[in-house]
């Protein structure tokens, strides 16, 4: 489903070119778990923003359902954003003056559903999480874990080929962190493809397959044991 | 397109939310926007009042009506050509008709003089001073742009035999007779006694600087026999058959107007003749260079409040660049982001455009209550106007920022802290 090779990415900082990635190669199929690991600097972050179509590679091949995305324009990455991933994040990034309900509705408003069609699929979604009683409530009313369980509603309601979650326990005490783990697996179950992005080997020990970068290269890729 | 729909509302929603989340900080910038609207419209139902007031009092002069005067109307540089003018008799007047009778199409219909001065007016205990008493001949009916409140005018007869019959202005009649028809009733104009046989409706005053509710019009005879002294000096008021030619009729005028004053070839008029066009030619500049210093001005104080708005938009972008990096990583487009952040700003002009009119409206009330002679329009064209201005406003202050906004990287702006 996604087809990286040769993924190359450049930042330019002032007169210094760093080189966050030299030339990666990946496949990940449908209906995988994957852990992305490495260390700060070693160009994982650099790589989700790449697989999550928030950024373009300086050079390389990328492949998303057979469309090339190192070529897109901003609009049209958004549009593949909208419609094929689903991003969950340590700070869960919810809009701190919508309902629960209202969060989970934002990537169908752009996606162009009918109020109706929202709200029904936003319902949905939260209940799919276990929030089905927390709709109404602001992210200032809910726990981290609640939270994250809402931005992970928000990943799925548009039912997305990938979910791509970036340290998705990193504000979370362990034992929130577990159930949110939990919640993972059973997506995993229901058939979703999943990439997390964390530096927790007991997190990464959840997925099914673990990818670790260093130094801007693939170190090892290989199934968890 | 229904998704276009669902971002736009979905725009507004938040807009509005924004605003109510921080209040102080909202009612502060569209406090910019209120005054600038305030400023702005006040000075557009000004505008329109004057203007308003000029078609007034233009019309009042009727526009179908020449008058030959000693002096032009407006300003003159070589004023000592027109001192030594002879002035102009009442009795050219009959002159000036026996010529147009004679003469086989004439575009002008009649003529009659109007001699005038101030004087005080009395009945019984109420006295009015500094009436304009106009003398005239019973042809002046026919170029009366004033119409009757009750009463009439006198006719040819009753001026003829110089009746001591008199017509009041709105005013002076009211002054006077409060409670009674003024009717039949005697007043005693510079202390001589004239019945009253007809009052004027309301007309107001000629662009403010007199009013012609003030006055008393007697038979021109009746005025020689009281006023002698200033009797002589006479205007001449002439009705012109079609108003659509008045050109010609002027041109024919000022022939006519030469034999009277027999006047030979080759020697300049020794009389103006004036007309409402020569006013508005006069008035128009003005008008415009008023009504174009006026919306500067004011539009300064919209400046300051666009400048309010873009800065405010700006500081909202800034502290929700982390929001704007989630809402594009859930696929907001660029066109989202903008419109978003326009909306804001727009939202904001409106309802500044919203308080800034129903403000206005108060003080035309206001003004209209405490000094009803200031002729304030507010007019429903005027909503339209500012809330279009405020649309605008919104837009223009909001632009920069919010593309801006819909421009950012996503990575950054998921990374700004």
């Amino acid at each position: 489903m996604i087809e990286i090779e040769g993924v190359t990415k450049l930042y330019k900082m002032g007169s210094e070119t760093i080189h966050a990635l030299l030339g990666v190669a990946l496949k990940i199929h449908r209906n995988e778990y994957l852990a992305i690991m490495g260390p700060s600097g070693s160009g994982k972050s650099t790589l989700m923003n790449m697989l999550g179509c928030l950024d373009t590679p300086t050079a390389g091949r990328y492949e998303f359902n057979g469309k090339h995305v190192a070529a897109m324009s901003d609009d049209e990455l958004a549009e593949i954003r909208n419609r094929e991933i689903g991003f969950v994040f340590q700070t869960f990034n919810l809009l701190p003056r919508s309902t629960a309900l209202s969060n989970v509705e934002l990537p169908l408003i752009y996606a162009g559903f009918s109020a109706q069609d929202r709200r029904a699929r936003a319902i949905e979604a939260l209940e799919n999480v276990g929030l089905g009683n927390r709709m109404t409530h602001k992210p200032n009313e809910l726990s981290g874990g609640q939270r994250q369980r809402v931005a992970i509603a928000r990943a799925l309601v548009n039912r997305p080929s990938i979910i791509l979650a970036d340290e998705p326990t990193g504000n979370l005490d362990s034992r929130t962190g577990v159930e949110i783990m939990e919640l993972f697996e059973q997506l995993y179950d229901q058939g979703n493809t999943i990439i997390v992005v964390t530096h927790e080997e007991d997190i990464a020990r959840h997925a099914r397959r673990i990818v670790r970068l260093r130094d801007g290269l693939i170190e090892s890729d290989r199934p968890a044991d | 397109m229904k998704r276009i729909i669902y971002e736009i509302n979905e725009s507004f929603r938040i807009a509005f939310a924004q605003i109510r989340a921080n209040k102080m900080r909202s009612v502060l910038t569209a406090l910019g926007v209120i005054i600038g609207i305030v400023a702005v419209t006040l000075m557009g139902t000004a505008i329109s009042g004057i203007d308003r007031g000029f078609q007034n009092s233009l019309a009042m002069l009727g526009d179908d009506v020449l008058y030959v005067q000693k002096w032009p109307w407006g300003p003159v540089e070589d004023w000592w050509n027109y001192q030594n003018r002879p002035i102009i008799r009442p009795e050219s007047a009959e002159r000036l008709n026996q010529i147009i009778e004679d003469t086989p199409g004439s575009l002008l219909e009649i003529a009659a003089p109007v001699v005038a001065r101030g004087a005080s007016v009395k009945a019984g205990e109420n006295q009015v001073n500094g009436v304009a008493v106009f003398g005239t001949t019973g042809n002046y009916a026919r170029m009366m742009s004033a119409e009757f409140k009750e009463g009439r005018l006198f006719n040819e007869a009753e001026a003829a035999s110089g009746r001591q019959v008199c017509v009041l202005g709105f005013d002076v009649a009211e002054a006077l007779f409060a409670t009674t028809s003024p009717i039949d009733q005697m007043v005693l104009i510079r202390g001589q006694p004239f019945m009253v046989i007809g009052v004027l409706a309301k007309q107001g005053s000629f662009l403010g600087l007199f009013s012609f509710d003030s006055q008393a019009i007697m038979p021109l005879n009746a005025y020689r026999k009281y006023f002698g002294v200033h009797a002589n000096s006479a205007q001449l008021r002439v009705k012109v058959r079609d108003k659509n030619r008045m050109d010609e009729a002027k041109e024919e005028l000022i022939g006519a107007m030469r034999r009277v004053r027999g006047q030979l070839p080759g020697e300049r008029d020794s009389f103006s003749i004036n007309q409402q066009q020569a006013f508005r030619e006069q008035l128009d500049p003005i008008k415009q260079g008023i009504a174009l210093a006026g919306l500067f001005i004011t539009g300064l104080s919209l400046f300051v409040g666009a400048i309010g708005i873009m800065n405010i938009t700006f500081v909202s972008v800034k502290e929700r660049t982390k929001e704007i990096g989630t809402r594009k990583a859930l696929g907001a487009r660029r066109r989202t982001i903008l419109l978003q952040f326009l909306i804001e700003a727009v939202s904001i002009c409106l309802i500044g455009g919203a308080v800034g009119l129903s403000l206005t409206f108060g003080l035309c009330l206001l003004l209209q209550a405490t000094m009803p002679s200031l002729p304030v329009v507010f007019s429903f064209s005027l909503v339209i106007v500012s809330m279009v201005v405020a649309v605008v406003t919104g837009v223009v202050s909001g632009f920069a920022p919010a593309w801006g906004a819909s421009r950012l990287d996503p990575v950054d702006a998921l990374r700004y802290e």
